[in-house]
């Protein structure tokens, strides 16, 4: 394909227009990704995650700055909630980050969930790959603002970091289940606020009492994003786990893990759309609907004429 | 709902400071199902031209009210092109005088809305026009 050619050689409008096809699921998609996939795995992923207004943009922001010191090409996919209304979506991430537009070796996207709930878009692990194979050798994707248990970023990242701030909670909310779990590095951002060391104490308690240990220990550090401190010492951890990964041969490990979540995830999703294909084509939907509500048939023995009939076909 | 979303840069370029016209779109532009990307304030033509292009956008729509408007749009049309942007479809807003708007229709700016504009015939507008295909 023309497009991704030029896309693997540098020009962003190619690019672009390719992160647009697979986000709207275009046939051609499919076409792109199969060429491009060789190319793929070369590239550190990066997942920032964290509550909203944690300063994950401003953050994205410096440490890009800081990335690109080393003159290696970074790439920043940032996922703002799209409206479950409307479909619509604001994307703003991009405010925080004006002085990388112009910077030739930094491309930014910003994507709607389109009605993901786990943090991240459908098309994020896609977009992955097509930057992966373009030769970026960092790739950051910041997540929406999340709670408690929008953790799809693991899934997808090589480092995760979770950024905290001082002010959120008591310390009950450190041992809850969630994002808490998942951080390779822990920032506490806008440190110079009141509270920010009991936050320091909090994480460091929770971490040390976390059953699985390993060779890693998630360091937790401070940071005051905007007047760009602690940028260096998070953009150092980055690297040394990275190192850490390809050393241990985690990497390995968790690639291949990924990989074979993401193909029993493509597979469902192809079943799926086959049989609300067929379902639609054969207009049933209305007369199920009104068997069901009649209490005519219950809803799982619906589903095992369904794919009864799907296995005669 | 359509999975191909319409994409609109809202971006206020320039040095003024005033977004709350700015605002207003994006959230109308919201609410009519496209997914907006804000730049936020003060961005000079190269960067908006950047974001668009990176952002793969339908529409730039600018807002501008320092009166710097016959200077600052034309560039980016200008700079789209250059990019090979031209399929981008590009509208401005904010205070504008009436006997501008010829010229900067000329330039390439595809329509001009003033204060006073009923948000629902910018989404519409935007919808009848966008040169791309969905």
């Amino acid at each position: 394909m023309e497009l991704v050619q030029r896309a693997r050689q540098g020009d962003y409008r190619a690019l672009a227009r390719l992160i647009t096809l697979v986000e709207n699921e275009e046939p051609e998609a499919v076409e792109a990704l199969q060429e491009l996939y060789p190319y793929t795995g070369k590239a550190q992923v990066i997942g920032i995650t964290g509550p909203p207004g944690s300063g994950k943009s401003t953050l994205t922001d410096k440490l890009v700055k800081e990335l690109r010191r080393d003159n290696k090409k970074v790439a920043i996919v940032a996922v703002d909630p799209t409206s479950p209304f409307t479909g619509g979506a604001i994307l703003g991430d991009r405010i925080r980050m004006s002085d990388l537009n112009l910077d030739e070796g930094v491309y930014i996207r910003s994507m709607g969930t389109r009605g993901s709930l786990g943090g991240l878009s459908a098309a994020t692990s896609a977009v992955i790959k097509i930057l992966d194979a373009c030769n970026f050798e960092y790739i950051i994707i910041e997540t929406v603002g999340v709670g408690q248990s929008e953790i799809d970023i693991v899934k997808m990242a090589d480092t995760t970091l979770v950024v905290m701030v001082p002010g959120l909670g008591d310390d009950i909310q450190a041992i809850k289940a969630g994002i808490l779990e998942i951080g390779d590095l822990f920032i506490v951002n806008k440190a110079d606020r009141d509270g920010a060391n009991r936050v320091v104490y909090e994480l460091k308690m929770m971490l040390e009492l976390k059953s699985e240990k390993s060779a890693w220990e998630p360091p937790v550090l401070m940071a005051i994003s905007d007047q760009n401190i602690g940028i260096k010492e998070i953009a150092d951890k980055i690297k040394e786990h990275f190192n850490y990964l390809v050393e241990s041969n985690y990497l390995e490990i968790k690639r291949r893990d990924r990989l074979e979540k993401e193909i029993l995830s493509i597979v469902s999703m192809k079943i799926y759309q086959q049989i609300v294909r067929k379902i639609k084509r054969e207009g049933k939907l209305k007369e199920y609907l009104d068997a069901l509500m009649k209490k005519e048939l219950d809803p799982y023995k619906l589903v095992k004429q369904i794919f009864a009939e799907m296995k005669d076909n | 709902m359509s999975e191909n979303r319409i994409r609109v840069l809202v971006a206020k370029p320039g040095l003024d400071g005033h977004d709350r016209g700015a605002k207003v779109i994006a959230r109308a532009l919201r609410d009519a199902g496209m997914e907006v990307i804000y730049t936020g304030l003060r961005q000079t033509p190269e960067q908006i031209v950047a974001a668009a292009i990176q952002e793969d956008v339908d529409v730039v729509a600018m807002s501008l009210l320092s009166g710097a408007h016959n200077h600052l749009f034309p560039r980016v049309v200008e700079l789209l092109k250059k990019k090979n942007a031209e399929d981008v479809l590009v509208i401005g807003g904010g205070i504008i005088p009436e006997e501008d708007i010829p010229y900067l229709k000329e330039k390439g700016i595809s329509e001009i809305f003033t204060p006073g504009t009923y948000t629902g015939s910018v989404v519409e507008y935007i919808r009848n026009n966008i040169k791309r295909k969905l």
